[in-house]
């Protein structure tokens, strides 16, 4: 019957009362915006990393040192573990039937000396088809050669962030560096990648041929890694699996012997990426309802002040014939009306925040729409939920008391 | 002619923890369609009390209170609010005005939570009761800008407009000089003339003597019940009395 007016009401009431609605929609805009921001931070960096690993370069296996970490969390006896070799390479080469490309992989930390400028930064020993199985692209010179490879010889292709650091003003390329005191030349300069959504800088680092890193850095004979790519994105489980059974042959396992390394598609790791950013979502998510919530209570807790500031309001709308439904669905939709307000407004905050972050920072936000509608039902509910106490209180008085009360 | 109102043995007692406050001594009073009462009484004897009773703002604690024939003893607190709504006008000594709120809101307020009248009446009825109490130019003023008369007309304009069948005022005069009260009563004789109800308190016999009927209350209990034969004419009152001022003035 008079829904339309109590509507209006409510509407009229919240209208005259500029500063207090705006006081009571606040803690519901901090809440709503900062839900949808921080998912939207979640929800950009999980994007971010997942384009980083797509980018890694298609139909990507890599092979680790070391055994698969079972449920019992033990790994293989010292004794039997041999990590990788370069005669597991070979070996993949020759009997891999999908292999197309090959590198092994080692790696160490080093200092890198160019005039008077040093840094520390990842060494990392790699073959020729490195640059292909990565999708490395360069931006000035060329990647080294197999021949390069096969002689040991002291070529460096540095990451822009070794340029940047040792020779900002100069052309890198030519030029002698001393990693750990000894002198390589740097042939080639990456394209920038930024910093990866894990936060590790991957402009970070040389690449320099595995038989200058095994022979001249590490001195070691083992491998951190391989890395293989394959000629078809499909059955990449059947690659898996030959690619275990030649390793198990090649380390002479006996049927019942755990894996002494373990193989990696890409798909796994953007799954454990994909794992990782809906946790980060969820926490920050998470942080950010809690801000809702109090958001709400703040709704409540001003709806009740404004109950006992109003009672003589509401004494005379109930002299003149409010019932108690009446003032309830008053109170109600004021509420309800104010978290609403809020909600929309925290959207539209969210979205110019989203903005500046993205514009300004490294930080990527995406915005979904279902985040959007979500908090926005959310709010809404908030203010149902939290302006139900206030208006059943309001709608309990008596019209004398309420009309008495100073 | 038909009772409007019919009290019998009506008891308040107003209870604040151990002690109890009778307000109203079994009260029996009967009140006839279209009379003009004065209820009066010294401070504290019972008058709002009743009022607010005859009002249905209140319940009594015993007794039975028949308006128009339906005692109302067993309604719900909705029916009372609906009962306020349709048949009664309710003018307080406090105006009780909502702020910033316009005077035609102010009176459109009872037709909001009445079922039977339509939303597009609802502009026209509210500025017809604005000009029943000769305030047509003042509907757009919020309270904080009105006099205390204009106030009070707001008030009755708003206690009109659902066309009650009574109305009611608890010391509409109490916060008003002599010439506005005059003008405020030659208002409720006007509508009384109507043939509204109407039943005010008063302090004051001067204001008292404008009503057809005078009761007088102490203790919570009716003291004395009389009717004026020949009631004086509030408007003509006022005049007489402003005319004198200004010749005493000059
Ligand atoms: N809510 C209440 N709680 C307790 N006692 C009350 C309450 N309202 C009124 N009373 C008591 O009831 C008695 C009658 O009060 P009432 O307000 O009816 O008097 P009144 O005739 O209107 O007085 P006044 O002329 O001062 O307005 C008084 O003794 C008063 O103290
Ligand atoms: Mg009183």
């Amino acid at each position: 019957m008079t829904l339309g007016n109590t509507i209006k009401i409510s509407l009229i009431n919240i209208l005259k009362n500029k500063t207090r609605s705006l006081l009571t929609a606040l803690g519901i805009i901090i809440g709503v915006g900062s839900v949808i921001v921080m998912v939207g931070i979640g929800t950009g960096s999980q994007e971010k990393i997942k384009n980083e690993i797509a980018s890694m370069g298609t139909n990507l296996i890599m092979v680790f040192a070391g055994g698969q970490r079972s449920g019992h969390g033990v790994s293989q006896g010292a004794g039997t573990s041999v990590g990788l070799s370069l005669k597991d390479v070979e070996r993949l080469r020759r009997e891999g039937t999908w292999i197309q490309a090959i590198s092994p992989f080692v790696t160490s930390n080093a200092q890198v000396i160019y005039s008077r400028n040093n840094w520390r930064t990842s060494i990392q020993g790699v073959s020729a088809e490195y640059q292909a199985i990565r999708n490395y692209n360069l931006s000035s010179g060329a990647f080294f050669q197999d021949t390069d490879v096969a002689g040991s010889r002291s070529l460096a292709v540095a990451g822009q962030t070794i340029v940047n650091e040792l020779m900002p003003y100069e052309d890198p390329l030519g030029k002698q560096i001393r990693i750990a005191n000894i002198p390589f030349t740097i042939i080639g300069v990456l394209e920038s990648k930024g910093s990866s959504g894990f936060g590790r800088d991957e402009d970070d680092m040389i690449l320099i041929p595995y038989t200058t890193a095994m022979n001249k850095l590490t001195g070691t004979t083992y491998l951190r890694s391989i890395y293989i790519s394959t000629t078809s994105a499909g059955k990449i489980e059947a690659q898996q699996n030959q690619i275990t059974a030649i390793l198990r042959e090649q380390h002479r396992l006996k049927p019942d012997d755990e894996d002494d390394f373990r193989v990696g598609t890409q798909t796994e790791i953007t799954e454990r990426a994909d794992s990782i950013g809906s946790t980060l979502t969820l926490l920050l998510g998470s942080i950010a309802a809690v801000s809702l919530l109090v958001g709400g209570i703040g709704i409540m807790n001003i709806m009740l002040v404004s109950v006992k500031e109003r009672t003589r309001e509401i004494g005379i709308r109930m002299a003149v014939g409010a019932k108690g439904s009446n003032v309830l669905l008053q109170f109600l939709i004021e509420a309800f009306v104010l978290s609403m307000l809020g909600g929309i407004i925290g959207i539209a905050v969210s979205f110019l925040i989203a903005f500046i972050l993205n514009t300004f920072t490294e930080l990527t936000v995406v915005i979904e729409w279902s985040i959007v509608s979500l908090a926005f039902i959310f709010s809404g509910s908030v203010g149902i939920f939290f302006g139900f106490y206030p208006a059943k209180k309001a709608a309990e008085l008596n019209p004398i008391d309420a009309l008495r009360y100073e | 002619m038909a009772h409007i109102i019919k009290l019998r043995e009506a008891c308040k007692v107003y209870r604040l923890g151990d002690i109890s406050v009778e307000a109203l001594k079994k009260v029996d009073l009967d009140i006839d369609k279209g009379e003009f009462t004065a209820v009066m009484g010294s401070s504290g004897s019972g008058k709002s009390t009743l009022m607010n009773i005859l009002g249905c703002l209140d319940t009594v604690t015993s007794g039975d209170y028949f308006l128009d024939g339906q005692n109302v003893n067993s309604l719900s607190k909705d029916e009372y609010a609906e009962i306020r709504n349709k048949k009664i006008g309710f003018v307080f000594q406090g105006f009780n005005l909502l702020p910033r709120t316009t005077a035609l809101e102010n009176v459109e307020l009872p037709l909001f939570y009445s079922r039977h009248i339509n939303k597009n009446d609802y502009n026209s009825l509210a500025r017809n009761a604005l000009i029943r109490v000769g305030l047509e130019d003042r509907m757009h003023h919020e309270p904080n800008k009105l006099s205390g008369g204009q106030q009070q007309r707001v008030a009755i304009a708003r206690a009109l407009v659902n066309n009650p069948a009574m109305i009611l005022a608890d010391e509409p005069t109490g916060n008003l000089d002599t010439a506005t009260s005059l003008d405020i009563l030659s208002i409720f004789q006007e509508l009384n003339a109507q043939g509204i109800t109407v039943i005010l308190v008063t302090h004051e016999p001067d204001i008292a003597k404008y009503a057809g009927r005078i009761i007088t209350l102490r203790d919570g209990i009716i003291l004395s019940d009389e009717k004026t034969g020949d009631t004086c004419n509030a408007g003509e009152d006022r005049k007489r009395m402003l005319t004198k001022r200004l010749k005493e003035a000059i």
